[in-house]
């Protein structure tokens, strides 16, 4: 028999490899966790990777997961195997089709990475409140706890669908499990045959339908009939359970990996039981053992197959001598008696006449909510007494309003004999988690060693810390939690330490090894007081590299990975260092081999440099130091944002209890503003006398932190030394000054405001009005001067032209968001908030929006100084375009009754009521003068002391008009909203559409949308996109009465606030697409004002507007914001490595992509010039 | 008529050929130059940025956001199964060399002593029946001495002589202050032809923005005159070593630049502005011209007006540059 062979995977990838050999048909639909799954799939598919039996697998990205399941459901019915991979929201999107699944008994296994359902709050992360919205769809449910077992399950799964015709949910922890990195046996090709193959297949097949076979299935049946029919299927669930144990012992007996539906572990006569399924189970265990090792009577049983319930198997799992039974459900479901497995539970016990078994029901772990053995400790504390003292109780949070969750005792620390563990704390863009990824393969390779990896990120996209959690040692790691003392700590970002207790983890003794960019002589000294404390405290060995400069030195510019990952090796001890470096070196020519000789050598050359680069640090007894870790945010900010976001920013959110939180997921706006990043290294410095006050610097800052102002000039007279003021250059405005003004804690160093500034010294043209100074040694008087600017008047927004350099002068109410740095999507949102920020509901589709615009811990949304701004919410991904329609509604039904009400209270109210009815309100003075009207209306509606006057009091505010706007992404507006954006254009109603378009799911990193434009390699589009981008932009202008225009910002400014101007005041449904260039298009964002405009030259993205109000007069609606394309779309698609990716790897199709792209633009040219000449006959009266 | 030649030691039916450029860079286009008889054909240039910096950030732009956000690991599909690197130019020339039978010149563009240079064997090894290498240096720095700038050249051309075994032409830039003296070395370093002249890249100016503007146009007739006069001055020395590059945009200057003693002929814009194949009618009416002027062979012309063979040879020297002026200056 051959030696097994083990793979260094993740929970997805374990999955997925098996459900791509057992399937024919994959359709698939991009979310998080589960994305991997069917990114996976797809790149198996395009390199031509055959599945069980030689076939190659139709892989197909659907436009949603209803349609996914839609897709697989048709390929079950036409006789294909098929599967399906999702998660969360997903999931809940196919429940129709798993009822039509199961109800017509269709052998099919989908696998699940279980993610949170969106409540109060979105969140990514795992638990099972996904997959329990599913058990009563008639599917069986299968619940892995590891790696491994998620393997291992799947298989089983695939196995008993086809033997049984019960179809499958197989599911597993989302992250937890999805993404954690374990050494698991792989399953080889015949095992997984000799598990599927026999009449199962046969008999799948033939009930396919087929016109040679008639059949007929999906009848509607009557009250006579349906009932009897439903029953006609019990015995096929009766059989499952022996047919899934037959499938787990049939892979025992070829694998040694024995499983069963319920498997129990812990003292055979335990009297303390915890049951649950899923990763939890992997931490329970792990402590029983414990336990049971000290004498205690412990134990646990792990769910495994959840629906059906096998009653009997339960019972016969669970030991005779159980008292008191702690079922754990990582889901909650508000008002039932128990959550859904203590339910079961509860049943199965009275069932079985158990009743005498004290039962108790706890809810953990919510969206990867830690639960670590601490906590198991508490639950089995919690049963020690022979009465439980709660029936119901939460672990892991601390619950201070309802009092249900069980004391921890945080400290309790079981050992973990013969692991090495380890903590890095990194940045996303250094590489540090790549190079950890790295040395788990190359320390997995070892068959006798096992590893684990886990990764933490947080939840901002630019200058993002990433936290590696590493385990290696000899046994099965079952630690399903994030390492709690390491023995090893790394931080390769110096800053981090100022902002980051990354010595919590660190174990008395042990190594620390920094990132330092100073000799080996000062480290120490610039160590902030409370490292330097903790380090003396637990007895560290500190040891110091300047990475940054043995990278350049060595040209990698500033990617440390590969000597951190040496240094690691060399300090930690886990492999001899000449069999480490030569592993590193290895891995690098794997990784890099592909890219060239050249950049293979820097990194040798990087490797070889490290360790001559690498000092002990010598600790003094004592601190030395005066610097001290900053505070998360500043001192100015409310006590909200002082007790909460301050906690969650500082790592420290676990701690906060229930009373912290508002019930409803309401959330303060405006509190980014009190997070200072310092992120930028270089930050821009202004040059009054060279700038000729255009703002477009302002006006494409993704962040907001470059901002104008106009004010008047005496109010210079507090300014603070070295603050920058010059005349404004207006002929309107006299004895007025301006001040362009960077937030440099804010700034995140992107650079795209002195690319567009276009203000040069005539006489030496590289010297602009901006350009990037070093932050740290102007940061002192910088952020004097931003506050100083903060304190200054906002200009009037009645005296300001809203074009792009007015529509700068008005106070952003969006900023520092947590979007990448260079982003492309938020200077639009920006410019929508400074257009109509103090009367403007925003309808945010899931996505990257709905992130950087409401990721918690701080919120970028907020008010001008009356304390107005945008009114925010995101609902679904599907449901935008309606969720956005009902706030319109809602309105207009406000603003109906209001108006009633005035006209009734007219005889009351005067001559004001008309006015109040009558008001223009389309421009910034017209609304000021409504506010004003309603401020007085306000003021005399409490006298009138009527009914109608306490309602209209209510109501009184949508007198003045507020603007809807419907924004998202691409993946929304193209497809998975697009029906109910369809639907909403075709509502008439008011409301504007702004269609954030990076032509590529950027989210959920960089899938193919229907936007995506032909030749550009994505996920799900490996050979590049052979199809067109949809063309939404004539779609809508195809209905008639929408307006619509197609913008892009960096390429003409102007014509973009026109259209926001234009969209906005046009009474009916607008939309506007704007191009955002995103980092998933590949290149350096500082130049995504010039790809805008050679997008727009070349016609790739030509600009355009379609106002339908322009018929009344007889001109043609459309207009066209440019001249006929004067560039070849080759010098636009050149410089992106979306393109170019292709291009290298396969030159012929590229060529041929290339052509048709070219194609494409002049056809697309030739049609919107003549639709651009089409006027419409004006009607007469 | 025999329109044999021999350059850079191979035997080739005739002189006319596809010089560096994009023509080849599709198979299908490959074969339509061999249909319309090229007798050789040169691949575009490998940069040395391309194998040095340029696949660096080309990986960077993919790697950088990699492993910073939860929901998004990474933005494409993974790029370890893209060959980023120059590996695309050796693969399409392994496949010319499967598909084409007439020699493929392969081109490698760059200044410098550096590692990139190892791709010359590669190319070799991919199919090259010969190399070109193109020197563009553009000196910016007033300490870029011009003894070092040519040393360097020279050693380049001699570190690569050394790993590859097929000949190697270098393709010179005309603006060198003795390029007699400069060949002479160069050859001594085992330069086995050249190609005169690579182009410049001359950027405009964009006055409005006051911005240089990169500009590569395609070639001039007038370009010509500068490669006959250099070709009559060398082809006594290097005799079927040399090639004409740049300004040959008909049969006339194929004739011109064959009797100033270029062995090959390389066009470039005639073809990118008339089509593949005008290399057949070009081919044509040197044949034509050869019969009519009842030349027995092409080798008969070959050199006749070099600076050895012209009736007036002062007309490529100085003297005749006196001559000029004062006439002009006498009309």
């Amino acid at each position: 028999m051959k030696s097994p062979q083990h793979a260094v995977l993740d929970g997805n990838e374990a999955a997925a490899s098996v459900a791509y050999r057992a399937s024919e048909v994959l359709a698939i639909y991009p979310i998080t966790p589960s994305s991997t799954m069917g990114e996976l799939a797809d790149a198996w598919a395009a390199e031509g990777r055959p599945n069980l039996w030689g076939a190659l697998p139709e892989v197909v990205e659907m436009q949603s997961e209803g349609g996914a399941a839609g897709a697989v459901h048709g390929a079950l019915q036409a006789g294909a195997l098929a599967t399906t991979f999702t998660a969360s929201q997903g999931l809940l999107l196919m429940i129709p089709n798993m009822y039509k699944i199961a109800g017509e008994l269709t052998a099919f296994c989908m696998h699940v990475a279980a993610r949170t359902l969106a409540t109060h709050a979105l969140s990514i992360f795992g638990d099972h409140s996904d997959v329990m919205a599913c058990r009563q769809t008639g599917f069986a449910m299968l619940a892995s706890g590891s790696v491994q077992e998620a393997h291992d399950l799947a298989a089983v799964a695939h196995a008993a669908t086809l033997r049984s015709r019960v179809p499958f949910l197989h599911f597993f922890d989302g992250f937890r499990t999805s993404h954690e990195l374990a050494k698991i046996v792989l399953l080889p090709d015949a095992l997984l045959r000799e598990m599927l193959d026999g009449s199962g297949i046969l008999a799948h097949r033939e009930r396919g339908l087929t016109p040679d076979r008639p059949q007929l299935r999906g009848t509607a049946q009557n009250p006579d009939t349906f009932f009897q029919a439903r029953e006609a299927a019990n015995s096929y669930y009766t059989a499952l359970p022996a047919t899934v144990q037959e499938a787990m012992d049939q892979l025992g007996a070829a694998t040694g990996r024995a499983y069963r539906l319920f498997d129990y572990v812990g003292h055979p006569e335990a009297e303390r039981v915890v049951v649950l399924m899923g990763s939890g189970a992997e931490a329970t265990h792990e402590v029983v053992e414990h336990l049971v090792a000290a004498g205690e009577k412990v134990g646990v049983l792990k769910v495994r197959l959840y629906r059906p319930f096998s009653v009997e198997h339960f019972l016969a799992a669970l030991p005779a001598t159980t008292r008191s039974l702690a079922v754990l459900d990582r889901t909650k479901e508000p008002g039932a008696v128990g959550e859904p497995l203590y339910q079961d539970v509860v049943a199965a016990l009275h069932e079985g006449g158990r009743e005498g078994i004290a039962v108790t029901g706890g809810r953990y772990g919510l969206s990867s909510k830690e639960f670590d053995p601490p906590m198991v400790a508490a639950v089995f504390d919690a049963l020690q007494a022979g009465a439980p003292a709660r029936r119901h109780f939460t672990v892991g949070i601390v619950d201070d309003v309802t009092h249900l969750s069980l004391p921890v005792d945080a400290a309790w620390n079981p050992a973990e004999p013969g692991r090495v563990r380890a903590v890095f704390y990194g940045l996303g863009s250094d590489g540090t988690v790549s190079a950890n990824k790295n040395s788990i393969k190359i320390l997995g390779a070892d068959p006798d060693v096992t590893v684990q990896g886990y990764f933490v990120y947080d939840s901002k996209k630019s200058g993002s810390v990433t936290t590696s959690h590493l385990r290696f040692g000899k046994d099965p790691i079952r630690s399903s939690y994030l390492v709690r003392e390491a023995e090893f700590v790394a931080c390769h970002q110096f800053p981090l330490l100022f902002t980051i207790d990354v010595l919590e983890r660190a174990a008395d003794g042990g190594v620390f090894l920094l990132n330092a960019p100073y000799p080996a002589g000062e480290v120490w000294d610039r160590l902030p007081r409370e490292v330097q404390e903790r380090i003396t405290a637990r007895h560290l060995r500190l040891f110091a590299i300047d990475a940054g400069k043995v990278a350049r030195d060595s040209g990698l510019g500033h990617r440390i990975n590969t000597i951190m990952q040496t240094c690691f090796f060399a300090l930690s001890g886990v492999l001899p260092r000449e069999r480490a470096v030569a592993a590193i070196k290895a891995a690098v020519e794997k990784t890099y081999g592909a890219r060239g000789t050249e950049i293979v050598k820097k990194n040798f050359a990087a490797i070889d440099a490290t360790l001559a680069g690498l000092h002990p640090i010598e600790v003094p007894p004592g601190p030395t130091s005066q610097a001290h870790v900053r505070p998360p945010v500043s001192e100015d900010a409310p006590d909200f944002v002082q007790r909460v976001t301050s906690a969650m920013l500082a790592g420290r959110g676990d701690l906060l209890p229930v009373s912290a939180f508002p019930v409803d997921g309401t959330w303060p706006v405006g509190t980014s503003r009190y997070e200072k990043r310092n992120i930028a290294q270089e930050i821009p410095v202004w040059d009054q006398d060279l700038c000729i006050q255009c703002n477009k610097c302002a006006l494409l800052c993704p962040h907001a932190t470059i901002r104008a102002k106009i004010y008047p000039q005496a109010e210079n007279a507090g300014a603070p030394p070295g603050f920058r003021s010059t005349a404004f250059k207006s002929r309107d405005h006299v004895d007025v000054a301006y001040t362009l003004q960077v937030a440099p804690e804010d700034c995140t160093g992107c650079g795209v405001c002195v690319e567009v500034c276009p203000a040069k010294d005539k006489a030496n043209p590289r010297r602009k009005a901006l350009r990037m100074e070093p932050q740290e040694p102007r940061l002192p008087a910088a952020r004097e001067h931003w506050s100083f600017f903060l304190s200054l008047p906002d200009a009037d927004r009645a005296s300001v032209r809203l074009d792009v350099k007015g529509s700068q002068l008005l106070p952003p109410l969006f900023e520092f968001s947590g979007a990448c740095s260079g982003c492309g999507e938020t200077p639009y949102v920006k410019l929508l908030t400074q257009l109509f920020g103090d009367r403007l509901l925003i309808a945010n589709a899931t996505g990257c929006s709905s992130i950087y615009g409401g990721n918690l811990p701080t919120t970028p949304y907020t008010t001008n100084r009356e304390g107005r701004g945008p009114a925010w919410s995101n609902s679904l991904f599907e449901d935008n375009a309606e969720f956005g329609l009902g706030m319109r509604l809602a309105l207009d039904s406000h603003v109906r009754q209001a108006r009633a009400l005035v006209a009734q209270l007219a005889p009351d109210l005067g001559e004001e009521a008309q006015a109040l009815l009558d008001a223009d309100q389309s421009s910034e003075g017209a609304i000021a003068a409504q506010r004003e009207r309603v401020t007085r209306l306000r003021q005399r509606l409490p006298a009138l002391d009527s009914p109608e006057a306490a309602r209209l009091a209510q109501l009184a505010d949508y007198l003045v008009e507020k603007s809807v706007w419907i924004v998202g992404g691409d993946g929304w507006a193209y497809d998975i909203g697009f029906g109910g954006l369809d639907h909403v254009l075709h509502s008439g109603r008011n409301v504007n559409i702004l269609v954030l378009d990076t032509e590529v799911y950027s989210n959920t990193g960089g899938q193919q949308s229907k936007a995506t434009p032909t030749g550009a390699v994505a996920k799900f589009a490996t050979r590049g996109k052979a199809l067109p981008k949809k063309d939404l932009a004539r779609i809508a202008m195809g209905m008639g009465h929408v307006y619509v225009a197609q913008v892009a910002i960096g390429a003409r400014d102007a014509q973009t606030v026109r259209a926001f101007l234009e969209a906005e005041s046009y009474p009916g449904p607008s939309l506007i697409l704007a191009y955002s260039p995103c980092i998933a298009h590949g290149y350096d964002l500082v130049h995504g004002p010039e790809q805008q405009r050679l997008a727009v030259e070349s016609g790739v993205w030509p600009l355009l507007r379609f106002d339908p109000r322009r018929n009344a007069t007889g001109e043609p609606p459309l207009q066209l914001d440019m001249q006929a394309p004067k560039t070849s779309p080759a010098v636009f698609m050149g410089n992106e490595a979306r393109f170019r990716m292709l291009e290298k790897s396969d030159p012929a199709r590229w060529q041929a992509l290339l052509e048709e792209a070219k194609r494409e633009a002049a056809a697309r040219w030739a049609v919107l010039e003549q639709l651009a000449r089409v006027s419409l006959p004006v009607p007469t009266p | 008529m025999d329109l044999r030649t021999t350059y850079l030691g191979l035997e080739l039916p005739h002189p006319l050929m596809p010089g560096a450029s994009p023509l080849p860079d599709l198979l299908d286009r490959a074969r339509r130059l061999e249909d319309a008889g090229a007798a050789a054909i040169v691949l575009r240039s490998l940069f040395e940025e391309q194998i040095v910096q340029d696949d660096l950030s080309a990986g960077l732009h993919v790697e950088g956001p990699m492993e910073s956000y939860a929901e998004a690991l990474s933005y494409f599909p993974s790029p370890e199964s893209f060959a980023l690197g120059p590996f695309e130019y050796l693969e399409h020339l392994r496949r010319l060399r499967a598909a084409i039978s007439v020699p493929l010149i392969a081109s490698l563009n760059g200044t410098t002593l550096g590692g990139w240079l190892e791709y010359a064997q590669f190319l070799q090894d991919a199919g090259a029946d010969a190399l070109e290498l193109n020197v563009y240096r553009l000196p910016v720095s007033d300490q870029e001495d011009g003894m070092e700038v040519e040393r360097e050249t020279v050693e380049m051309v001699r570190a690569v002589k050394h790993t590859v075994r097929v000949p190697v032409a270098v393709k010179l830039s005309p603006f060198y202050t003795s390029l007699p003296a400069f060949a002479a070395r160069l050859s001594g370093a085992g330069a086995d032809g050249f190609v005169l002249f690579n182009r410049f890249l001359q950027p405009d100016i964009d006055v409005e923005e006051l911005r240089a503007v990169p500009q590569m146009e395609l070639s001039h007739p007038e370009e010509l005159r500068l490669r006959l006069r250099w070709l009559a001055i060398l082809s006594g020395s290097y005799p079927g070593r040399l090639a004409a590059s740049g300004g040959i945009h008909d049969s006339r200057g194929v004739i011109k630049a064959l009797m100033a003693g270029a062995a090959a002929v390389q066009v470039v814009s005639a073809l990118l502005i008339r089509g593949i194949d005008y290399l057949t009618v070009l081919r044509q009416e040197l044949e034509s011209w050869l019969t009519e002027h009842e030349y027995t062979s092409l080798r008969q012309m070959q050199g006749s007006m070099n600076l050895a063979g012209c009736p007036n040879p002062g007309a490529y020297e100085r003297a005749h540059y006196m001559r000029i002026l004062q006439s002009r200056h006498g009309e």
